[in-house]
């Protein structure tokens, strides 16, 4: 029997996405059967991709049948890659595109984490556009957002993704699987500019290492970022160890619908099941210096619900949330945002110290109060965000002096 | 083979349409026509019941009294959308009374009426000249019909019949509710529409006008929105339509967050550039962007306590929610979307009926289109020059109408919302398929990628000088869109044959329709 694969999917709701099977045999050349709805627009153009695609992956003979639904260059090449590889399991070959500039900036140590948007790994149509909507990290996700017998085709996607799509200046995440799965991702993605790694389910320091060396040797010369998220209830017990597990890591996240369910309860929109658990994930991170990072609210129609959740978080100190829906991501960054109340507090903080310093004075004064140091760099920090968020002009120090 | 010449924007276009002289398009503002406006025969009461009793047995009693031959030109509108059971039934009773080539001149098509096109196939239609949609387009793409097809937009089908270019032999205006003197409005009855704002010319113009209705009031119909003076015959069917596909229950906003982002961006332009101000004046269509756009600006209009003159519009329930909150004085409604349109239109005098003489008639003396702020509108394709299309898709199929676009093009602000390229079909383009509207019309591109001014507009351009909003040059869009497609596309292939002529406002030819394939 001739050897056989399929991938994508095809019928009447797919958009920007393909379908495509392949029949190995025994000679004949690359015969392609090209049914696509920009046929008139790219058609030769698919035809040229899939005949490289077939040299790239050492198919000669084949039978390639293609129903399209209008697929990006990228997603059609990933979709060939993992029909290819179904029907041929030994294929070690790689079909890759050439790396857009686009997609060649880095990220820092440092970056504000305040918005993650989660991209399901095989919904191709849903990553084009997530930099539009300007979350300061996108997440490509191979873990629980894809089906176990999909896993190939998200990584084949995701690593694609990672080569072409511009995501305009967002921190650039995958979300790895669990264990010796997520260790297998790390082959696919790292060495295509992935800025930060997100490792589920953690519950020792092990994990990280693991993840941390593997990334090591696959990119030396590159330091990829690490998040772990905590979701159960000895990832939480052992947050400060996670969060010190090795100096790559820069964020510790939680996972509440797992951690919900490891303590044998159901999440409430109150949350009072989970307070331990966020406030020790937070102390952790913050023990470790690195940034806390909340769950994610998952009713996308409720952006009030979600105000109230994010501010409920940066009361409790975390300074980042995860998103399903890109129009959460302006709630969360404006309630994330100091209030102009907040600003205007911690300027009158920043020009006394800053007033007092001048004159040399050791003691910090607003009015008749004296101003604690830590009160001092509270006020910085607060100073310095809503600079960063666009809520202060950067120049405030001369506009001051305009009046 | 049809004579073609090549326009004032250099398109080909036929010099003859159909065995009619026509004029190619001389530029904008250019064609200045002569002469007195066509006008219907005198009748006399003597010929009509005394006691106002118009009805009649069936629609093919009515076609017989009206006269029904060969060769004649038959009208309908789409006031019922798709829902509508009054167009199909109208030319099935004209086959069956043995009639052929006839002309199609409705308002616009929707899927409902593909059984026009056995109608074509069989020699009871010669040609449809209004909005070939879906099957229509196909078969008029493909070259099948026999006559050339003619696309107005709604201001240009009232032109066209005033002017004489258009003679309605027999006009068929689908009433949800009517007296038998021929009183007919749209705002009440089982297949409520909202307004009828599309039959008006028919009936002022045409020889022969039958009112079809299945809600039938004793004399008068209150209000009447078609006057019974101008109607020969009434008739009663069970049903003219299906209520659920005329209006939905609920207009639903748009979900998708990149057109949820192309909305938000237009709105902040409009906020930007000055257009938000008290007394103002907007235009939104029903598309989910443009409706999503009337929110975005509701909410801008909110916060600084600005108040709108008038709305323009297909109405839904967000605009009538404005009008009932004080945020506009009057809505101008040219066509009803959803039930809160109709009820409104029924209990608010300040939500006005209007007609495309009102609203959009190039050859009168000024229309409303013109004097608004700004209009939001879509388009299939738009190009380097500004030019957009609405009528094709870039495979050269034939799928839209024009509906009221080219009229809506002389508002002071002319934005497109549209997406930059829709899965790999690239919107903006060196050269669009098929010319709707001229770019020095068109003053704003809004994509989810950047907002493009035309720079004939420099004062739009002053006014965002220093603003945080993306704005960027069209052809670097397009240039990031051709990265991501994957290339420019290939261009459609076409055969010789023009299938269609594209009407501009002024009843020239603006471009031609060519069949598909090579």
């Amino acid at each position: 029997m001739a050897a056989r694969g399929e991938a994508g999917d095809r019928g009447p709701k797919v958009r920007s996405d393909c379908w495509i099977a392949v029949e190995i045999r025994e000679a004949g050349g690359v015969e392609i059967a090209l049914e696509s709805k920009v046929a008139g627009l790219y058609g030769q153009s698919i035809r040229t991709l899939v005949a490289g695609g077939c040299r790239a992956l050492g198919v000669a003979h084949a039978g390639i049948e293609i129903v399209d639904q209008g697929a990006l260059p990228f997603t059609l090449a990933a979709r060939l890659e993992t029909a290819v590889k179904r029907a041929l399991p030994d294929c070690a070959a790689e079909f890759l595109l050439p790396m857009a500039d686009r997609c060649r900036y880095a990220s820092r140590r440092d970056r504000l984490r305040r918005t993650r948007l989660y991209l399901p790994g095989t919904q191709p149509k849903l990553f084009v556009n997530a930099g539009l909507h300007e979350p300061d990290g996108v997440i490509l996700d191979l873990e629980d957002a894809v089906a176990p017998s999909e896993k190939d085709a998200a990584r084949a996607l995701v690593r694609n993704a990672l080569r072409a799509v511009d995501f305009r200046g967002a921190e650039r995440m995958v979300r790895i699987n669990q264990g010796e799965l997520g260790l297998a991702d790390l082959d696919w993605i790292a060495p295509h500019n992935v800025h930060l790694v997100l490792i589920p389910k953690v519950e020792s320091p092990e994990q990280v290492v693991a993840v941390a060396e593997k990334l090591g040797r696959l990119v030396p010369a590159r330091e990829v970022f690490l998040m772990p998220i905590v979701e159960s209830a000895l990832g939480a017990w052992r947050a400060y160890e996670i969060a010190t597990a090795h100096p790559s890591v820069v964020a510790l996240s939680i996972g509440l619908e797992d951690y919900t369910a490891d303590i044998g309860t159901q999440r409430t929109l109150q949350g009072t099941e989970s307070f331990w658990a966020r406030s020790q994930v937070l102390n952790g991170a913050r023990a470790a210096g690195v940034q806390p990072i909340d769950t994610v609210f998952s009713d996308v129609t409720d952006m009030e619900g979600l105000r109230q959740s994010v501010l409920e978080a940066r009361a409790l100190g975390y300074v980042g949330k995860g998103c399903i829906h890109p129009r959460q991501i302006p709630v969360v960054h404006d309630a994330l945002a100091p209030s102009a109340a907040e600003i205007d507090k911690a300027l009158k903080i920043v020009r006394a110290f800053e007033d007092a310093q001048r004159r040399g004075v050791g003691v910090v004064a607003l009015g008749s109060k004296m101003i604690d140091a830590p009160v001092v760099r509270r006020a910085v920090t607060t100073v310095e965000t809503a600079v960063l968020v666009g809520r202060l002009r950067a120049d405030w120090r001369d506009a001051e002096v305009r009046g | 083979m049809t004579k073609l010449e090549r326009n004032a924007l250099g398109r080909l276009v036929p010099v003859e349409i159909n065995g009619e002289p026509a004029v190619p398009f001389p530029g904008v503002r250019k064609h200045r026509p002569t002469g007195r406006k066509a006008a219907p025969p005198i009748r006399s009461c003597v010929d009509y019941p005394a006691d106002g009793n118009k009805v009649v047995a069936d629609l093919k009693t009515a076609l017989a009294a009206a006269g029904l031959r060969d060769g004649m030109t038959i009208s309908t509108h789409h006031h019922l959308r798709n829902g509508d059971f009054v167009a199909n039934a109208v030319f099935a009773a004209a086959a069956e009374l043995g009639a052929r080539d006839l002309r199609w001149f409705p308002s616009a098509s929707f899927p409902i009426h593909a059984p026009q096109v056995a109608h074509l196939e069989s020699g009871v239609l010669h040609h449809i000249e209004g909005s070939m949609n879906g099957p229509l387009g196909d078969y008029c793409s493909s070259g099948k019909m026999r006559g050339m097809a003619v696309l107005r937009s709604h201001g240009g089908r009232w032109q066209a019949i005033q002017d004489g270019e258009v003679h309605i032999d027999i006009a068929v205006i689908a009433a949800p509710t009517a007296d038998a003197f021929g009183n007919a409005t749209g705002d009440r009855g089982p297949a409520a529409c909202g307004l009828l704002g599309f039959a008006l010319a028919d009936s002022m113009y045409a020889d022969h006008v039958i009112v079809v209705t299945d809600n039938l009031v004793p004399f008068p119909c209150i209000p009447w929105q078609i006057q019974g003076n101008h109607v020969d015959q009434v008739v009663v069917m069970d049903s003219i339509g299906d209520a659920s596909k005329i209006v939905s229950g609920t207009t639903e906003i748009t979900k998708s967050p990149d057109r949820l982002l192309i909305a938000e961006l237009t709105a902040r332009f409009c906020d930007e550039v000055g257009i938000v101000h008290d007394g103002f004046s907007f235009q939104a269509g029903a598309g989910g962007t443009a409706l999503s756009f009337a929110i975005f600006l509701r909410d801008i209009m909110r916060e600084r306590k600005i108040k709108a003159r008038f709305v323009r519009g297909g109405s839904n329930k967000y605009l009538t929610d404005m009008l009932e909150e004080g945020l506009t004085d009057y809505i101008l409604d040219g066509q009803t979307f959803d039930l809160d349109g109709v009820r409104s239109m029924r209990e608010n005098p300040r939500h006005v009926n209007t007609s495309p003489f009102t609203s959009y008639n190039w050859h009168g003396k000024g229309n409303f289109a013109s004097i608004l702020d700004v209009t939001v509108l879509g388009a299939t394709e738009v190009d380097l020059n500004f030019n957009a299309n609405v009528v094709t898709h870039s495979d050269g199929l034939l799928q839209h109408g024009i509906g009221g676009w080219q009229n809506c093009l002389f508002a002071k602000c002319t934005i497109l919302p549209i997406p930059s390229f829709r899965d790999r079909i690239p919107v903006l383009l060196d050269e669009v398929t098929t010319i709707c509207g001229p770019g020095e019309l068109i003053d704003v591109v809004v994509t989810e990628r950047g907002i493009a001014i035309n720079p004939l507009r420099q004062d739009l351009l002053a006014a965002v000088r220093g603003s945080s909003l993306p704005i960027r040059a069209l052809a670097d869009i397009k240039g990031e869109v051709e990265e991501i497609c994957g290339g420019k596309p290939e261009r459609a292939r076409f055969a010789d044959k023009v299938v269609a002529a594209i009407k501009w406002v002024d009843g020239t030819v603006i471009d031609s329709v060519r069949q598909v394939g090579s």
